[in-house]
């Protein structure tokens, strides 16, 4: 009989349907991987098993766990069940933790509110479980607060949490979306590892299908509130009937027609030993502060019409390195220059240089003022003109810059909350796009969106680089993206540059051994389903 | 912990210096020089300059400032220009009015605040959420002279539970004072009251949508348990700084209340010591004043670092 069971589970939030009869089921000691983009209700399945839902909801249907109706249960009945027969971990290891209180205590509060154990035995009980997530006392006392831990630390402490009373069920929400690869491949095989030893029943919630391939045994998968396809991983993936599992599964591995290699021979970006250097705060009042070296010693050269792929986990200085190409930082040492001319930070740079660069940001929503309309916001960096076009010229440019995103020029007169995920990253495009710029930085441009968002958006992109002759520098830390979009990739890793070469032969013949590794904890539907057929 | 005190306690300490500079300055700006005030308009040239000298202030401003800061080092405030007599001593008898209506009045506000603030939050939209709401909302808005005027009618006249004003002394009993200062404080502490009862409950709130409280509340805690023992120290950082503004402004701010029940508090000296032009007062009370602000901003720095681990590692 299955262990965990929903059955036509009905849910909305104050008459707005969020889930329309999901069903599923789950055994012990399986993982069942439950698979959607965001608003497909996936969250708020989990979020009905553990009834904590948002104010508003109304479910109807059938949950079971272990044959006893959770749906059923009055909150106090539910607050001794959650914690100690259901487990859940969350997406974000940064703002998981209560950062005033210590790890050890943290943990031992799990075992402490069920009234399991006395004190002394909860605080052993934690540094049990912290053990068992890989955190091992004489590096992680129970005295450390969350701060003085990595993302990746910090999800373990999650998870130990969640653990810490062996409950039979563990949800996990998206828990390696927020962490690099390296980590995410670590997390995975830790989650592994536990359902094995205990023989909980593990839910696995995330938008990623090569993180589901590889380690779940059924997947579910959703799209609006419904259950499209479920089955077994491997029975799923060989024979998709429904068309939006064909989609998903097409989009994620999307590679985009990248058209002829067009890089010339003339240099555009040129990055000459540059160096960034932060400084910490000062130790004592009348202290020497100190010195972080966020960028060191980097050279590269972009030609024109190339499509440059910088990869690295966070922390590696990919972010730094861009605030200073876009002369937003000076650096300490080396110089770059765009087209031979030195790019300054502040006042010095030169509106016409500026000009031949623009950036799109990872985050759609933050990089748009809400109170201004499209037009504004997409003519935006026109002051950048020695001349700034007025009135139909200047509507004429935006609306030029709209279409050419695949927008429409009614949009102009919308703000941009009315506009999706994906539409707003076209309209971060079209802002970039309105100077015509010889370069664009595309700072984990796709790394928020839905993989077949994503696949819409790296085809405009690549229709637009070989339409309008662009070069594109492109950021991201997912490894995929990167290799499907551009020609030549760097690989970066503690302000240095590790590897460069031609993508392929970077992907296929990786020299260094970080890049290895990166390539190894990528999880990749195709490995994982080929290693199936083996 | 000791480091980041120490670390403060050095900041501090230079603060007193810039400030005392300030003040220094600010007072030499002011028009009217107190030897020909004290004397009139009729004096006699050599008079107002005999009495310079005697003042000390024929000497350069440099060395008076030099004078005043040692002065105060050791204790020594100088002499009032007006009355003659040890500015420390002057300063003294206020401060004993001045500081416990300061303290009574925090921790009255501290004591309606916290419970006020912390229901609200908890009981969110709830009918006692909207009560508490309002009345705040009617506290911030009430001058607090006028309530100070309110409660004097009705408790010192109609129901002569307390007397309409003045101070007995503390030698004729601590229960005696106190019940003096009480109208003062309850006026006092009303407005920070219904300032830090908001203040707690919206900090509170932020902190109640945080991803780790939906964590404790994963980990089996019910609501009421995760604000307790998640949430509320988290939303002590607000609550401290305002607490910090708080008794700095009950310390220097209390003039108008002083003054509508004739207290003789810090207040009420500056406020006579300004038309006299005696500066030296002025001078050192403002500077005790500030050194108060300072030495507050220091208790709250610590208690920061007490409540959130991640301002002690800043090192």
């Amino acid at each position: 009989m299955s262990f965990l069971q929903i059955e036509n589970l009905n849910m909305s939030i104050y008459g707005i349907p969020i889930l329309k009869d999901v069903s599923l089921s789950a055994v012990k000691g399986q993982i069942i991987g439950v698979i959607g983009e965001s608003g497909s209700g996936k969250s708020m399945t989990a979020y009905s098993v553990m009834n904590l839902l948002p104010t508003g909801a109304k479910v109807s249907g059938k949950i079971a766990l272990d044959g006893q109706d959770l749906l059923a249960k009055s909150e106090a009945q539910m607050c001794a069940i959650r914690g100690s027969d259901i487990g859940m971990i969350f997406q974000e290891p940064m703002t998981a933790l209560n950062p005033v209180k210590t790890i050890g205590a943290q943990v031992a509060e799990t075992v402490l509110i069920h009234g399991n154990a006395e004190r002394s035995e909860a605080t052993a009980i934690a540094r049990d479980t912290l053990n068992r997530v890989g955190l091992p006392a004489d590096q992680f006392p129970l005295t450390r607060y969350p701060h003085e831990l990595s993302g990746g630390q910090r999800q373990r402490v999650v998870i130990a949490m969640a653990i810490a009373l062996r409950p039979k069920l563990l949800i996990a929400d998206e828990p390696t979306t927020a962490l690099d690869v390296t980590t995410q491949a670590q997390i995975l095989d830790l989650l592994k590892t536990l359902v094995a030893e205990d023989g909980m029943c593990l839910m696995l919630i995330t938008h990623d299908l090569g993180v589901v391939a590889e380690v779940a045994d059924h997947i579910v998968i959703m799209k609006g509130g419904e259950v499209v396809e479920s089955g077994e991983t491997h029975a799923l993936f060989r024979n998709m009937q429904h068309p939006y599992t064909k989609a998903l599964f097409a989009a994620s591995s999307h590679v985009p027609d990248k058209g002829a290699e067009r890089a010339s021979k003339t240099p555009l970006l040129e990055v000459r030993n540059a160096i960034r250097d932060y400084i910490l705060p000062r130790k004592s009042v009348f202290g020497k502060p100190q010195k972080f070296r966020a960028v060191s010693d980097v050279s590269f050269t972009l030609h024109d019409g190339e499509n440059l792929g910088l990869v690295g986990e966070s922390g590696c200085g990919k972010s730094t390195l861009t605030r200073a190409i876009l002369g937003l930082e000076a650096l300490q040492g080396g110089e770059i220059r765009i087209h031979g001319v030195p790019v300054e930070a502040g006042t010095h740079m030169p509106r016409d240089l500026r000009r031949k660069m623009q950036v799109v940001f990872q985050d759609p929503y933050g990089s748009f003022n809400p109170r201004h309309k499209v037009a504004r916001l997409v003519a935006e960096p026109l002051h950048l003109l020695e001349s700034e076009p007025k009135g139909s010229e200047r509507a004429k440019a935006v609306v030029d810059a709209l279409i050419s995103v695949g927008m429409q020029a009614s949009d102009v007169d919308k703000y941009i909350h009315e506009f999706s995920g994906g539409q707003r990253q076209r309209i971060a495009i079209a802002r970039a796009l309105i100077l015509r710029p010889d370069l664009i930085i595309l700072d984990e441009a796709v790394s928020a969106l839905d993989v077949s968002i994503r696949a819409q958006i790296l085809d405009l992109l690549a229709d637009l680089s070989s339409r309008l002759n662009l070069s594109y520098l492109f950021i991201s830390h997912d490894l995929s993206v990167v290799r499907s979009v551009t020609d030549r990739v760097m690989v970066m890793k503690a302000g240095k540059i590790v590897e460069y070469g031609e993508t392929e032969d970077v992907f296929t013949n990786p020299q260094h051994d970080y890049t290895k590794t990166l390539i190894a904890a990528a999880p990749s539907l195709q490995d994982a389903l080929e290693k199936e057929n083996i | 912990m000791l480091r980041y005190s120490l670390k403060r306690l050095l900041s501090l300490g230079l603060s007193l210096l810039a400030a005392s500079a300030v003040i220094f300055l600010a007072i030499e700006v002011v028009p009217g020089d107190p030897a020909s005030y004290m004397l009139g308009i009729n004096a006699q040239p050599d008079t107002v300059a005999a009495l310079r000298a005697e003042l000390g202030l024929n000497v350069s401003a440099m060395e008076r400032y030099i004078t005043w800061v040692t002065g105060m080092l050791t204790g020594d405030f100088g002499v009032s220009y007006t009355y003659r007599t040890p500015v420390v001593d002057m300063i003294g008898d206020r401060i004993l009015i001045s500081l416990p209506l300061a303290i009574y009045a925090l921790t009255l506000s501290t004591l309606i605040a916290f419970p006020a603030g912390i229901l609200a939050a908890s009981k969110r939209g709830s009918a006692a959420d909207v009560s508490i709401m309002g009345a705040t909302q009617l506290g911030v808005a009430i001058p607090n002279f006028w309530f100070a005027m309110l409660l004097v009618v009705f408790f010192a006249i109609n129901l002569r539970w307390f007397s309409a004003g003045g101070f007995p002394g503390w030698d004729k009993g601590f229960f005696v004072s106190m019940k003096a200062l009480t109208l003062p404080a309850i006026s006092l502490a009303l407005p920070q009251a219904s300032i830090l009862a908001r203040v707690m409950r919206s900090a509170l709130i932020d902190t109640m949508n945080e991803d780790f409280i939906r964590t404790a509340r994963a980990k089996g805690l019910t609501k009421r348990q995760a604000l307790w023992r998640h949430a509320l120290r988290n939303a002590m950082i607000p609550v401290l700084t305002i607490i910090g503004l708080q008794f700095s402004f009950l310390l220097a701010g209390a003039i108008i209340i002083e003054n509508v029940f004739f207290l003789p508090g810090l207040g009420r000296l500056v406020f006579q010591s300004i038309p006299q032009r005696d500066l030296i007062v002025v001078e050192s009370v403002v500077m005790l004043l500030v050194f108060a602000v300072v030495v507050v901003t220091f208790i709250v720095d610590i208690a920061y670092a007490a409540v959130d681990p991640r301002l002690r590692g800043r090192s």
